[in-house]
Formats: structure tokens, C-alpha cells, sequence
């Protein structure tokens, strides 16, 4: 009744981590251009740009990615949109992602010292060109570890967009599994797939860390 | 006498501490004053006040005939007009000595990128660290960082420059070094208004010294002020180190 796992099978597997991949991108790409705009909006002086951000990244950080998906997926279909599940997925990460991307640079921006910015104003340089020339370029080397931190929270969280339907690597495992029921083999190996995929970012993460030394400062 | 700074009846609080209660001062055109006085008697407060990194509650402020205590005051203007140079050096850490200078000439005064570079390698001749042009501030000993700052600031050619307690964070040595450039550029006619702790220096230097207390201008004399005091204030301050 159950057949074998065979090299059809690997090789949809396989097939499937492109799809991780691209959701993956599109979340992170996306939500990296929303965060950055989220972080603007946090860290500006004008209250009415500082606190609707503060709400959005509250807000979205209180709720879990699976009910983002849902009311993507299922609450646009109700107004007649009917999106397709990469279409969906990619709007709930790009959403969750730019919140969380949105705090980890808003808090890197706050942490550079408050000198550098008077520096800079009393040498006549504009707010966005502070930011620009001076701020940013020195807060990207503090943002980098945690950001690559994230992008390893977002491949894995792309296993949710299997809920939906969506064909990825976790969907795919679902198939097989359905088809030949070896969930020991079929999910281990899936998940030796994501280790695989989110491991080496991981490490890079950590050796950025200990070159920036940013525990220490 | 053409007063290039004005300061009438400054008052300033952060929350319930008073730290200015109606300063006056004037620095002519050329002039070099030191401003002396303990910690927390406001002369930090004043200098800043002066650049508006802080506003003041009450009174004038006038600099190069523009009103700074007014609400809407072109920022950008005003800072053309003003050099300021910090305790902490305030360096931009990712960029290169030349690049530090250049920043603002590049982006502010829109200099293309060979008259930009002239200009740095100008102020840094003057600072003495033209060798040290493509290094970057860590690599510096914190005299040299302090001497590209004096040239960063001198770079955009401001009509009067503040120095807030830019010696402080150095040992004796480097302190010498930075207070020679400083002693160059008075020589140039630069008008310079500066927080010190170095008694001697301003002694020497100083067109004019005034003595801040309690957030008051309690003294003000010529370098000789300093061997006479009018006011036990100033006698038990000089008294009591330094």
C-alpha cells in the first residue's frame, strides 16, 4: 500500500528548496525596502510619521505569521481578490518581515552615539544627509549580524506558506509523505534541507559578530 | 567694536536646574576668549547655546548678525557661519581623515571632489597632518584625532569657532600639540570663543577671560585677572587646583 522513497521523490524535494528560496527573497527583499521605510518612519521627529510605525511594528509583532497568511490568503479571496498562495505568502512575510527588520535597524540607528549626529549638524549637513553619509554607513556594521540572523528566521518561516497550499519545501515533504507515509525519512530529510540552507548564514551571522566585536562594545 | 558674538541676558534650564541665569557676553571680531569656571556653572551650556544645539528659554543670542534665539533662524546658515570643536573629538569613524574634511565641503558647500581634496589638504597642513591624510581616526592618537577636527571645522571657513573643553580628554603632551594649532589660528586673526581648563593657556592667549559662577559671568579681565581676582569666587576656584 505504501511504495518506497524513490529519486522521483528526491528530486521533487529538491526541486521544492527553489521555491523555498524564492519566497524566502521575496520576503526578505521586500520586507527589507518596507523595513527600511519602517525604521524612517520610527526613528523621524515628526510624531505623526514616529508613532503610527511604533503601532505597525507593535502590532504586527503580536500577531503570529500563520494568522497574517490567513487573513492575506482568505480575507482578500472574500473581497474577490483571489491571489495565488506564492502571491499571499509573499505579502504576509513582506508585512512581518518589514516589522521586524523595521525594530532591529531602528534600535541599530539609536545606538550610534548621539555625538556623531551633532557632529554632523553643526557641519551644516541636512537630517537625510546625516543619516545618508554619516549614520547609516556606520549602524550597517551592527545591523548586519542580526539581519542575517532574521533571514534565517524568514527561510524557516516560509514553512508556514505550506498551510495554504503553497508548493514548497515543507508542502512538498507533505506530499511524499502522503503518498508513501515515511515521515521519519521524508520530514528528517526535509529538515536536513532546511539545515542545510539556514546553517551557513547562521555561521556567518556569528563570525560577523565576534570580527565586529559587537558583544564587547 | 564689531561684535561678531552677542549674548544678552541668556537663560537657560534643563527641567528644574537652572544652568543660565542671564549671561551677557560679546566677542569682537578677532578676539580670543577662554571661559573658565567648576563644572556645571554653565559655560559648556553657553558655548552650545551659542551653535543652538540647545535653546534658550530667554534672551539674545546674535551671531554674524543673525538672531540664533529666534525660532525659525536658518540653521543651515548659521552653521556656515559657526566651527565648533568637541571634547570627544566626534570623528566620523568610517571615513578616512581627507574624507572626514571633505564631507561637508563635498555635500554642503557642493565643492567638486579635486577642489574639495585642495581645500582638506590645506586645513590639514595647518593642523600639521597633512601625512596623515588616508588614515582613518582610530588609527590617530586622540591629539591627532582632535587636531582633524579643528581642520574639519576649520575647512568650511567659519567666521568664529568654538572649542568646548577640546583638551580635556588628553594627557598633557597631546594637550600641547592641540593647543599650538589653536594658538596658530588666533594668530591668523581667527575669532574663537573657548571652554578651557588650561589656566595657562588662556593666561597667555586670551584677549579676554571670563570666569563663570553658578550660571552668571561673575569675572571678566585680561590675563592678569588671573593672578588677581576681584572675587573670592574666582580666588577659592583658582585655589582650588588646577
Amino acid at each position: 500500500m505504501t511504495g518506497g522513497f524513490t529519486t522521483a521523490h528526491l528530486f521533487y524535494l529538491v526541486h521544492s528548496i527553489w521555491w523555498t528560496l524564492v519566497l524566502s527573497a521575496l520576503a526578505f527583499v521586500l520586507g527589507s525596502i518596507g523595513g527600511f521605510g519602517v525604521m524612517l518612519a520610527r526613528i523621524s521627529p515628526r510624531r505623526w510619521l514616529s508613532r503610527p510605525a511604533m503601532v505597525y511594528i507593535e502590532a504586527i509583532q503580536g500577531i503570529p505569521l500563520l494568522i497574517l497568511l490567513f487573513i492575506v490568503y482568505f480575507g482578500l479571496s472574500v473581497y474577490g481578490f483571489q491571489v495565488p498562495a506564492l502571491v499571499a505568502a509573499g505579502l504576509a512575510l513582506m508585512v512581518y518581515t518589514s516589522a521586524y527588520l523595521g525594530d532591529i535597524w531602528r534600535g541599530c540607528i539609536d545606538a550610534m552615539p548621539k555625538p556623531q549626529w551633532e557632529a554632523a549638524e553643526c557641519l551644516s549637513l541636512t537630517r537625510w544627509q546625516t543619516l545618508r553619509l554619516v549614520i547609516i554607513p556606520q549602524a550597517l556594521r551592527l545591523a548586519l549580524p542580526p539581519t542575517v540572523g532574521f533571514l534565517v528566521q524568514v527561510i524557516k518561516m516560509t514553512s508556514l506558506a505550506s498551510v495554504i497550499g503553497f508548493v514548497e519545501l515543507t508542502r512538498a515533504g507533505q506530499i511524499i509523505n502522503n503518498s508513501i507515509f515515511q515521515p521519519f525519512l521524508v520530514f528528517g530529510l526535509v529538515g536536513v534541507f532546511y539545515f542545510v540552507l539556514c546553517y551557513p548564514l547562521s555561521r556567518w551571522s556569528q563570525s560577523m559578530e565576534k570580527k565586529l566585536n559587537v558583544g564587547n562594545r | 567694536m564689531s561684535a561678531i558674538v552677542k549674548l544678552g541676558d541668556v537663560y537657560k534650564s534643563f527641567g528644574s536646574n537652572q544652568v543660565l541665569k542671564g549671561v551677557s557676553l560679546e566677542v569682537a571680531k578677532g578676539e580670543m576668549i577662554a571661559v573658565i569656571g567648576a563644572s556645571g556653572s554653565g559655560k559648556s551650556t553657553a558655548l552650545r547655546c551659542i551653535d543652538r544645539l540647545e535653546t534658550i528659554d530667554r534672551g539674545t543670542i546674535e551671531v554674524c548678525g543673525i538672531r540664533v534665539d529666534d525660532p525659525k533662524v536658518d540653521l543651515h546658515q548659521l552653521r556656515r557661519e559657526v566651527g565648533i570643536v568637541f571634547q570627544s573629538y566626534n570623528l566620523f569613524a568610517h571615513l578616512t581623515v581627507e574624507e572626514n574634511i571633505m564631507l561637508a565641503l563635498r555635500h554642503v558647500k557642493k565643492l567638486g571632489r579635486d577642489e574639495a581634496r585642495r581645500v582638506a589638504m590645506k586645513v590639514l597642513d595647518q593642523v600639521g597632518l597633512a601625512q596623515k591624510a588616508d588614515a582613518y581616526p582610530e588609527q590617530l592618537s586622540g591629539g591627532q584625532q582632535q587636531r582633524v577636527a579643528i581642520a574639519r571645522s576649520l575647512a568650511m571657513s567659519p567666521k568664529v569657532m568654538l572649542f568646548d573643553e577640546v583638551t580635556s580628554a588628553l594627557d598633557p603632551q597631546l594637550t600641547g600639540e592641540v593647543l599650538r594649532v589653536m594658538e596658530d589660528l588666533a594668530k591668523d586673526g581667527m575669532t574663537m570663543l573657548l571652554v578651557t581648563h588650561e589656566m595657562a593657556f588662556a593666561k597667555r592667549m586670551a584677549d579676554r577671560i571670563i570666569y563663570m559662577h553658578q550660571g552668571k559671568v561673575w569675572e571678566v579681565g585680561s590675563g592678569d585677572m588671573l593672578d588677581a581676582p576681584q572675587t573670592p569666587e574666582l580666588r577659592t576656584f583658582l585655589n582650588n587646583g588646577l
